[in-house]
């Protein structure tokens, strides 16, 4: 399991959970227009935490948060390293 | 920090008259934008204004701008204004009706409410301010009612006045004529409302979010617009900064509120916006705009608490009580016992604090409410929903902290003798319970996990054991 396909993983799973249509997920796809509202970043984001260990979201201070869904992928990569 | 006490005892349009010259301030969203001074000159429910005074009004619009124009053209006329809030169920009308005595709706849904016989007067409002005049002068001091989430029922109805949702507001304040406010709040709830009256009072501009706009829409045209002050609760700037248009709004003021302002958001907002003023404050439907804070810490001064003036505080069982002329005079229904103060004058916010090193922070709410993105979620509701499954014995809803929306909400189930599940049905029950929240319950309240446990602790008096801090 790669920190991408994990999360590749959890987008699809709250996805389905919620009813909601997945955008197809590339790197340069927004966040904002994938389809998953601020409710479900909450729960991909907990599920991260349990699954990877890491939640960027709490201790990331300087860094810009992410936009895309490859600069999400990253943002879990280098808290993961 | 300069929080001034004002008193007025005057109607939003007379106040907007007062002021003068209002030549470049205007009120928009995504699909119009109307002048401040034609606000005071025509009226956006074809000069029916007449017909409205002195009764009790319900506002019901499709969106902020429609109940923006509203407010201007009522505060005054009616005796009471309820406004009722867009993501409250219908299913609570009747009894909002009944509490708050409506005598009339403004809706610009054309056949809404019209099944209730109690409401006589149905006066139809549009986005489009026609020039029609009719006399404008106070002639009531309004009630303004403002609608939160009860327990588990109908919302409570929260009595307001125009001088009480005004105290914290300083007079006048538009020095270079360029302020423009803006929200990612509704303004037909508290947090929302304080942004309006602020853009009326010292005659500036507001840019209003439409229904149908998303954050990036809404924040390009924010900063098109060149918003300068612009607040929402935390979950909103977590949002905001997730959106590739962030970076188009370059406001001089930011505030966040409604929610805890944890270090990382005020530090990745500090960031993102350097040349920003960050202040979160602390304000409540029932208790008002208490204080605020700008040294862009979590938690606040101790010395707050005994140095904010025109507010009083005191800390009782850890929970913050406030006094002030800013706060909510009474539920509606609830006259014979005042709930909402106790025989002091004091309002319990129910905010939990806890001091360390001189600073207090708010730990969580002593009636256990989960704060999901600024919305309300009483943890026995959910449990009532998830103890109707057929194979669930009891079930504790509590917190788990979330860095985008504050908090979620998990639930621990403990399953009926009879029902233990395998290994290999867990997982199947687990969605099947969370299918039945989903059926029964606003997305924000249907647990984001289920745990199967094997207990759950009781007291020695027979309840759940919650822990809320």
């Amino acid at each position: 399991m790669t920190v991408r396909s994990e999360i590749v993983e959890q987008f699809t799973q709250v996805a389905l959970e919620q009813d909601i249509r997945l955008a197809p997920l590339n790197d340069n796809l927004e966040l904002l227009e994938s389809g998953l509202d601020s409710l479900c970043f909450a729960v991909v984001v907990a599920r991260l935490e349990a699954s990877l260990g890491v939640d960027p979201f709490s201790s990331a201070e300087d860094t810009r948060f992410p936009v895309t869904f490859g600069d999400f992928v990253r943002f879990y990569e280098n808290a993961s390293e | 920090m300069r929080m001034p006490q004002n008193s007025y005892t005057s109607s939003l349009c007379d106040t907007l008259t007062a002021k003068g010259d209002l030549s470049d301030s205007f009120v928009a969203d995504a699909g119009a934008r109307v002048a401040m001074l034609d606000l005071i000159t025509g009226s956006a429910i074809y000069g029916r204004g007449d017909e409205l005074r002195g009764l009790s009004v319900l506002i019901k619009t499709s969106d902020q701008f429609t109940a923006a124009l509203m407010l201007c053209e009522l505060d005054g006329i009616a005796r009471r204004m309820v406004l009722y809030p867009p993501d409250m169920p219908i299913k609570y009308l009747p009894s909002v009706i009944d509490l708050a005595e409506v005598d009339a709706i403004v809706s610009d849904e054309a056949a809404f409410g019209r099944e209730y016989p109690r409401v006589r007067h149905f006066v139809p409002c549009g986005r489009e301010i026609v020039l029609q005049e009719y006399d404008r002068g106070l002639q009531y001091q309004t009630e303004w009612i403002l609608l939160t989430s009860g327990t588990s029922g109908p919302p409570k109805l929260v009595v307001h006045t125009f001088s009480s949702l005004t105290g914290a507001i300083e007079y006048g304040r538009n020095p270079d004529g360029r302020t423009v406010w803006s929200t990612f709040y509704d303004i037909r709830r508290y947090g929302g409302l304080q942004i309006f009256l602020r853009a009326v009072l010292t005659g500036s501009s507001l840019v209003l979010s439409s229904p149908w706009e998303s954050t990036a829409e809404f924040l390009a045209r924010a900063g098109e617009h060149k918003v300068t002050h612009i607040s929402g609760t935390p979950s909103h700037w977590r949002r905001a900064l997730m959106s590739p248009t962030a970076n188009l709004i370059d406001p001089g003021h930011i505030r966040l509120s409604g929610e805890i302002a944890d270090h990382a958001i005020l530090s990745h907002l500090r960031s993102f916006y350097p040349h920003a003023r960050i202040a979160h404050a602390f304000a409540s439907t029932e208790a008002g705009v208490a204080f605020e804070v700008t040294d862009n810490v979590a938690g606040f001064p101790a010395a707050l608490i005994s140095n904010t003036p025109n507010i009083e505080m005191r800390i009782e069982n850890s929970s913050l009580w406030i006094r002030s002329a800013r706060s909510a005079s009474r539920y509606l229904g609830d006259e014979s016992s005042n709930t909402l103060r106790n025989a002091e004058g004091f309002v319990d916010t129910g905010d939990l604090l806890e001091l360390r090193d001189g600073r207090y922070y708010f730990v969580g709410r002593r009636d256990g409410v989960i704060n999901v993105g600024g919305l309300k979620v009483h943890p026995e509701e959910v449990e009532a929903v998830i103890n109707r499954h057929p194979r669930v014995e009891m079930s504790l809803v509590r917190k788990k902290k979330n860095p985008i929306v504050g908090a979620l909400v998990v639930a621990d189930v403990v399953l009926k003798t009879a029902s233990q599940a395998d290994h290999y049905d867990l997982r199947e029950l687990q969605l099947d319970i969370l299918r039945f929240c989903r059926d029964a319950l606003s997305s924000y309240k249907v647990p984001a996990a289920v745990h199967i446990v094997p207990s759950l602790a009781i007291s020695e008096s027979g309840k759940l054991v919650r822990h809320y801090a």
